[in-house]
């Protein structure tokens, strides 16, 4: 078999090209906020936030609404129910984020287990992303250009935000709006990807992405490119995966970008573990006179 | 004369601990006004309130007449922060940094347009950091750090610059240039209240000086500040205190 076979079979199923454009976009849209998550430093809250949409999306499946209602209205519930806990109590903020998110998770699990369903609730913890329908497909687009609109018109208040929000108060922004915004476009995005690598996988998605590009770059606007494309060809790259070994997308798919990020982190020109040390070998050969 | 600061009698606390007992101190425009301190003294805390992003349980601060959020969204208000407050390793250039001073009075997206483009350029050379505008910011010394930040409030153009110890690890080169920056942007009849525990940049930086221990101890000349009986009411050294 060709390689150009290799490429091109899976995609005379149509459920095939449908997992590849939904993997695109959720992992387009993830990476593209992973960008910020990795430098406010809440890879942890995105943790928090992507379990405990769970019991939202559910309860949206069981009355009918969209999933990212349930899932705005329960990633918000987790934030306040974290800050309220941190707040009025001696526990602190990592124990707090465990006791909340496992919480409501578990709330999930249980809602699941006394829903009956003609689909497979279980899927949305672990990702179904070769079941994905056509009307699953559209809304996770539209739901995935509100979050891509939204971040790229707001990219530069969210960076003032990460980098200095005490500048942001100061020239009458309001950091207290920018925070609950990046939480909300965390909670939808969360509905966008849990198609695709489930529930429990979809944290990922969320921080792998920002933190590979952010080891390549000083430049936050040179982050917003690598970040998507890296994660769109890595997710592609496991779909493929699992396609020819026959094994778990969902899985393969961070399984990917985990090993690409694995790479960076040893070979970055800069910022790598031994990319480091062979940038600046090289510099000092260059510098040596006689040198090509 | 716009761009003053009026904190008439502010009580701040957090939780048990009280941080301002009734501070009364204002600042005048066109001036250096040194703010000095130890740790724990609620420098930093008086700082955050004129910003408005601690509230007073007692108490009030007017800048320019009004309410500080009046004066935060005509962008009057600018801030160099402290050296631990800020993430060095975040990917921003110089340039980026201070072209978030003109964020205030850009449209939805931020875009920049040429006069933007012109202000961070003038800002820049003003402060002598022209040639290190594509670095990240973490690539400068301590000094340098601090002046890209002091150009982002030239960017601004804010009337009331609020600077939280600026000479913390700063040499003693760019300490001067900061003091000369200062200084000049006085004279322009901007309103520059700095904090610091550096007594000895005080007299050529300052135009008068404010002690602060939970509560303003005193408030004027700096040679009057730097007796010694001022300053060990004001660093906790008087007999039976400690």
């Amino acid at each position: 078999m060709s390689p150009l076979d290799l490429l091109l079979e899976p995609l005379q199923y149509d459920f095939m090209v449908r997992a590849i454009v939904t993997t695109v976009i959720a992992a387009v849209v993830c990476a593209l906020l992973s960008c910020w998550l990795v430098l406010v430093g809440w890879s942890l809250m995105g943790d928090a936030v992507s379990h405990a949409v769970l019991p939202g999306v559910v309860l949206a499946y069981v009355l009918g609404a969209p999933f990212a209602v349930g899932a705005l209205v329960f990633g918000f519930l987790a934030v306040a129910l974290i800050g309220a806990i941190r707040g009025t109590s001696r526990v602190k903020e990592d124990a707090a984020i465990g006791i909340v998110f496992t919480t409501l998770f578990a709330l999930g699990l249980v809602l699941i287990s006394v829903t009956p369903s003609q689909t497979d609730l279980n899927h949305i913890i672990f990702g179904n992303i070769l079941g994905v329908s056509e009307a699953d497909l559209v809304q996770i687009a539209v739901l995935a250009a509100i979050a891509f609109a939204v971040l790229v018109v707001k990219r530069r208040d969210l960076t003032l935000y990460a980098f200095d929000p005490m500048h942001a108060h100061a020239i009458g922004l309001s950091p207290r709006f920018l925070g609950a915004l990046l939480l909300g476009l965390l909670a939808l995005t969360a509905v966008v990807a849990l198609q695709v690598v489930g529930v429990i996988l979809v944290v990922a998605m969320l921080i792998i992405p920002g933190a590979t590009a952010y080891l390549l770059t000083d430049r936050f606007g040179r982050m917003l490119v690598i970040a998507p494309v890296m994660s769109a060809l890595c997710s592609v790259l496991g779909i493929y995966l699992s396609y020819w070994l026959d094994a778990a997308s969902g899985g393969l798919v961070v399984i990917v970008q985990g090993a690409a990020f694995a790479v960076v982190y040893l070979f970055a020109p800069r910022h790598g573990l031994l990319g480091k040390r062979l940038t600046a070998g090289r510099r000092r050969a260059a510098a040596r006179p006689g040198a090509l | 004369m716009t761009g003053t600061i009026e904190v008439d009698d502010v009580v701040v606390r957090y939780g048990e601990v009280l941080a301002l007992d009734g501070v009364s101190l204002s600042v005048r425009p066109g001036r250096v006004t040194g703010l000095i301190g130890m740790n724990g003294s609620g420098k930093s805390t008086l700082f955050k309130t004129i910003m408005g992003i601690v509230r007073p349980e007692q108490g009030r601060v007017l800048v320019d007449g009004g309410e500080p959020a009046a004066a935060r969204r005509r962008g009057l208000v600018g801030y160099v922060p402290q050296s631990e407050e800020v993430d060095w390793a975040f990917p921003v250039s110089v340039r980026d940094v201070v072209m978030m001073g003109r964020y205030g009075r850009l449209g939805l997206t931020r875009r920049a347009r040429p006069a933007d483009h012109a202000a961070v350029a003038d800002a820049l050379e003003r402060v002598e950091l022209t040639g290190y505008a594509d670095r990240q910011i973490g690539r400068l010394s301590g000094g340098q750090r601090k002046r890209a930040f002091v150009a982002r409030g030239i960017a601004q153009d804010a009337r009331v610059l609020l600077l939280d110890e600026p000479f913390a690890g700063v040499d003693k080169r760019s300490e001067a240039t900061i003091v000369r920056l200062l200084r000049e942007l006085a004279d322009d009849g901007r309103t520059v209240l700095v904090s610091t525990h550096d007594l000895h940049a005080l007299p050529r930086l300052a135009d008068e000086a404010a002690l602060l221990l939970r509560r303003v101890l005193f408030h004027g000349e700096v040679p009057e500040a730097l007796r010694p009986e001022n300053l060990a009411r004001t660093f906790g050294l008087e007999e039976g205190v400690a």
